[in-house]
C-alpha cells in the first residue's frame, strides 16, 4: 500500500443547508463529518458528489474558495442524483471527491481587466464561485458586469444574493433579463444574447460566459460580431463524467478531457476541438 | 539465457507457482484463454488468447470501495485486500505493448492504484512469435514479435523454450528457476528470430502503413465523408473494445448488496449509445460519431497526447471477432486512401 491520495475513493460530507433557489434548483451546503471544508479548490473547479446506491455525479463549486468555511454547489433538477439529492434533508451524508478541473485564469489572466460575466439559467452556478472570488479580491481586477438571465424571475438562481448583496455593490453593474414579461418583473425582458448586445459592452473586456448551450453559441457569436476576439472569451463545458480524472475516456473531445483540461476553456481553444459538445 | 526442453516445461511451471500464482495460455472449448495454472494444465499451441492480457491489470470488472449506509450516515470502506504476487506466462509482443498504452493511462497522476498494484505485483513472461497469422500487423505500430519483451523473454524452439530476464523482476525469477533450467547461448534462438522475420513480410497486411495517422490529424480525419460509409453497419455491440487490449475505457457503477453498496468499476464502450448520454442530451448521438470516436482515439487523439504513439498494437483481434467484418485496418486503409498499402 502507499501514501498516495486514493482518486477514486470519496470522503464522505454532510448537507448542512439547503436553500431552495427556483422551482428546480437548490443550493446545497456541505462541509465533512467534523463541519470543515472537504477540501480547497480554485474557482470554476468541480467535485465529484454521489450517493451511494443511486450515482455520482460532476457538479461546479458554486462557493468562492474564499469561503473558508463550507462549500455551496447550486443543483438543477434534471437527473437520478439530482432528483435524490432534491429529497434530501439536511445532515443527510453524501460523498465527496475532488476538486477536478482547471480553474479560470483568476490570478493571471484576468488580473487587472474588466470582467464581463454573462450567465443563463443554472449557468450563473459555475461563475458565482468566481463572481465571489473577484469581490472579494477586488483591487485586483477593472470594472466588473454582470448580466444575467432566466425564463422567469422564479427562475433566476441566487435571486436575494444577487439583489442583497451583488446589485447594491457600488464597484458591480448587474443587468438582470427574464425572458418573457411577467407581472412584477420591471427589469429587462428579452433573451440574454440580444441583451449582450443592447448593453453595447466595450471589446476590451474579458468575457466569461456559462449556460445552455445555444444561449453559449449565441452569445459568443454576438460578442465576436461587435469586435471581441476569441481569446477574451471564457466559457465552462459539461460533458458526462465517470472517473474526474481522464481515465474513463467518457468526456473525451478530441484530445481534451473535459474534466481534466477543462471545464473553463478559452473560446479559441474551443474552436480547436472537433465539434462535439 | 536460459533454457529448459518442452518436456520440462511443467517443473518450470510448478516452480513458478511454488511462490506465486501461475497463467497460462490453454485451451478451451470457445480457443485459447490465460487459464490459472495446476498441474496438468497445459500450455496451448493457439497463436494468441480471445482475451488479451490486459484483464490481469485492468479487469473487466472491480471493486472499487463499499459504503454502509444507516439512516442519513454513510461510512465510506476501502475493502482491498493486500495483492498478491503473479506470473502471467505466454504473453505475445502485441499484448506487451499494450501495457505501455495502458502505463501511460492509468499511472499518470493522478495515478490509479488499482491498475498500479496488480502491474507491481504481475511477472510477465512474453513469447516470441513463430507463426504469426494472416491477421497481425503489429508491424505497423514498429512492434517486433520475435523480440516481445517485458519481464522475461522466452522464444519456443521444436523442443526447448528459451528466457532472458529484461528487467530486476525478470533477473530475479529466473534466479530462481535456475534449478529447473539450463544456461543457454542467445545465438541459440537466432533462427527462431529469422523464420519469424520471413513470415512477418510475407503476411497480407505488412505492408500497412500508420504514417498517415497520429499527431495532430484531427482537422485532416474528422470531417470525413468516409465515416459514414465506414460506420454504416456497425451494430455497437462492442466486442471490438472488449477483446482490445488496449481500450480502457471504464465505467463506475453502484451495486446494492442487501448489506450494503458496492462501488465498483467495469469496461465500458466509446462505442455504446449512452456513453456520453447526460440527463439533457447526447453528445454522440449517431453510431457514426461513436464509430469515429473509437478509431480517431486509437489513431490520432492518443498519439496527440502520448508523444506519436498509437493506441493500436495490431493483436488483430478485432479482425477475427467483429461479427460485421469492420475493423481498424478497414478504417486505415480507407481513410488514409487505397495507397494506404
Amino acid at each position: 500500500m502507499n501514501n498516495r491520495k486514493e482518486a477514486l475513493i470519496p470522503a464522505v460530507g454532510v448537507i448542512t443547508d439547503i436553500r431552495i433557489d427556483t422551482p428546480d434548483v437548490k443550493t446545497f451546503r456541505v462541509v465533512t463529518p467534523d463541519g470543515k471544508k472537504a477540501f480547497e479548490h480554485k474557482p470554476g473547479q468541480c467535485a465529484m458528489l454521489s450517493i451511494p446506491g443511486v450515482g455520482e455525479a460532476m457538479f461546479s463549486i458554486t462557493s468562492s474558495p474564499t469561503n473558508t468555511e463550507f462549500m455551496e454547489f447550486s443543483i438543477k433538477k434534471c437527473g437520478c442524483v439530482t432528483e435524490w439529492l432534491h429529497q434530501a434533508e439536511v445532515g443527510q451524508q453524501i460523498t465527496i471527491r475532488g476538486p477536478y478541473g482547471n480553474p479560470f485564469p483568476v490570478d493571471d489572466v484576468f488580473a487587472g481587466k474588466d470582467l464581463l460575466f454573462i450567465a443563463g439559467g443554472i449557468g450563473l452556478a459555475p461563475l458565482r464561485s468566481v463572481i465571489n472570488y473577484c469581490r472579494h479580491y477586488k483591487d485586483r481586477y477593472g470594472k466588473i458586469d454582470i448580466v444575467y438571465g432566466s425564463r422567469s424571475k422564479e427562475d433566476l438562481v441566487d435571486y436575494k444574493e444577487i439583489i442583497d448583496e451583488w446589485v447594491v455593490d457600488p464597484d458591480i453593474n448587474v443587468h438582470l433579463t427574464i425572458d418573457r414579461e411577467q407581472e412584477g418583473w420591471d427589469g429587462h425582458v428579452g433573451f440574454v444574447p440580444n441583451y449582450v448586445k443592447e448593453l453595447g459592452f466595450d471589446t476590451g473586456k474579458t468575457a466569461i460566459v456559462c449556460g445552455p448551450p445555444i444561449m453559449i453559441k449565441f452569445t459568443l457569436d454576438g460578442l465576436c460580431s461587435v469586435g471581441f476576439d476569441k481569446k477574451q472569451i471564457y466559457t465552462t463545458m459539461e460533458l458526462r463524467m465517470k472517473c474526474g480524472i481522464g481515465k474513463c475516456g467518457r468526456c473525451n473531445i478530441g484530445s481534451k478531457y473535459v474534466c481534466k483540461d477543462g471545464p473553463v476553456f478559452r473560446c479559441d481553444e474551443l474552436d480547436e476541438l472537433p465539434d462535439e459538445y | 539465457m536460459r533454457k529448459c526442453s518442452l518436456q520440462n516445461l511443467e517443473t518450470v511451471f510448478e516452480k513458478i507457482s511454488e511462490s506465486m500464482t501461475l497463467y497460462i495460455p490453454a485451451d478451451t472449448k470457445d480457443g485459447a484463454d490465460f487459464t490459472k495454472w495446476t498441474k496438468g494444465v497445459q500450455m496451448s499451441q493457439a497463436l494468441n488468447t480471445n482475451r488479451s492480457a490486459k484483464d490481469f491489470f485492468f479487469p473487466q470488472t472491480e471493486d472499487l470501495v463499499e459504503f454502509k449506509t444507516e439512516g442519513k450516515n454513510i461510512e465510506v470502506i476501502d475493502t482491498r485486500k493486500e495483492s498478491e504476487d503473479f506470473a502471467v506466462f505466454g504473453v505475445r509482443a502485441c499484448d506487451v505493448k499494450s501495457f505501455d498504452i495502458l502505463d501511460r493511462v492509468f499511472l499518470t497522476e493522478p495515478y490509479d492504484s488499482y491498475y498500479a498494484t496488480r502491474r507491481e505485483h504481475g511477472v510477465i513472461f512474453s513469447l516470441a512469435c513463430t507463426r504469426p497469422a494472416e491477421t497481425c500487423f503489429c508491424g505497423t505500430f514498429g512492434i517486433n514479435p520475435a523480440e516481445p519483451g517485458a519481464d522475461v523473454s522466452m522464444w519456443k524452439t521444436d523442443s526447448e523454450m528459451f528466457f532472458e530476464a529484461n528487467t530486476e523482476k525478470g533477473k530475479e525469477i529466473l534466479k530462481k528457476l535456475e534449478s529447473v533450467t539450463q544456461s543457454a547461448d542467445a545465438s541459440d534462438v537466432d533462427g527462431q528470430k529469422k523464420k519469424t522475420g520471413e513470415i512477418m513480410k510475407k503476411l497480407p497486411l505488412s505492408d500497412l502503413s500508420a504514417e498517415k495517422f497520429g499527431k495532430g490529424m484531427t482537422s485532416k480525419y474528422f470531417d470525413s465523408p468516409k465515416w459514414r460509409e465506414l460506420s454504416a453497419t456497425c451494430i455497437g455491440c462492442g466486442t471490438c473494445t472488449f477483446v482490445c487490449p488496449t481500450c480502457q475505457c471504464y465505467d463506475i457503477k453502484d451495486f446494492n448488496s442487501g448489506k450494503g453498496v458496492i462501488r465498483y468499476r467495469c469496461w465500458d464502450s466509446c462505442m455504446y449509445s449512452d456513453f456520453t448520454k447526460m440527463a439533457h442530451g447526447n453528445s454522440r448521438n449517431s453510431q457514426t460519431e461513436r464509430f469515429r470516436q473509437r478509431f480517431m482515439h486509437k489513431l490520432v487523439y492518443y498519439p496527440d497526447n502520448n508523444d506519436g504513439m498509437f493506441s493500436c498494437v495490431g493483436c488483430g483481434r478485432c479482425l477475427n471477432k467483429c461479427p460485421i467484418s469492420m475493423n481498424i485496418v478497414k478504417v486505415m486503409k480507407t481513410l488514409g486512401g487505397e495507397d494506404n498499402e
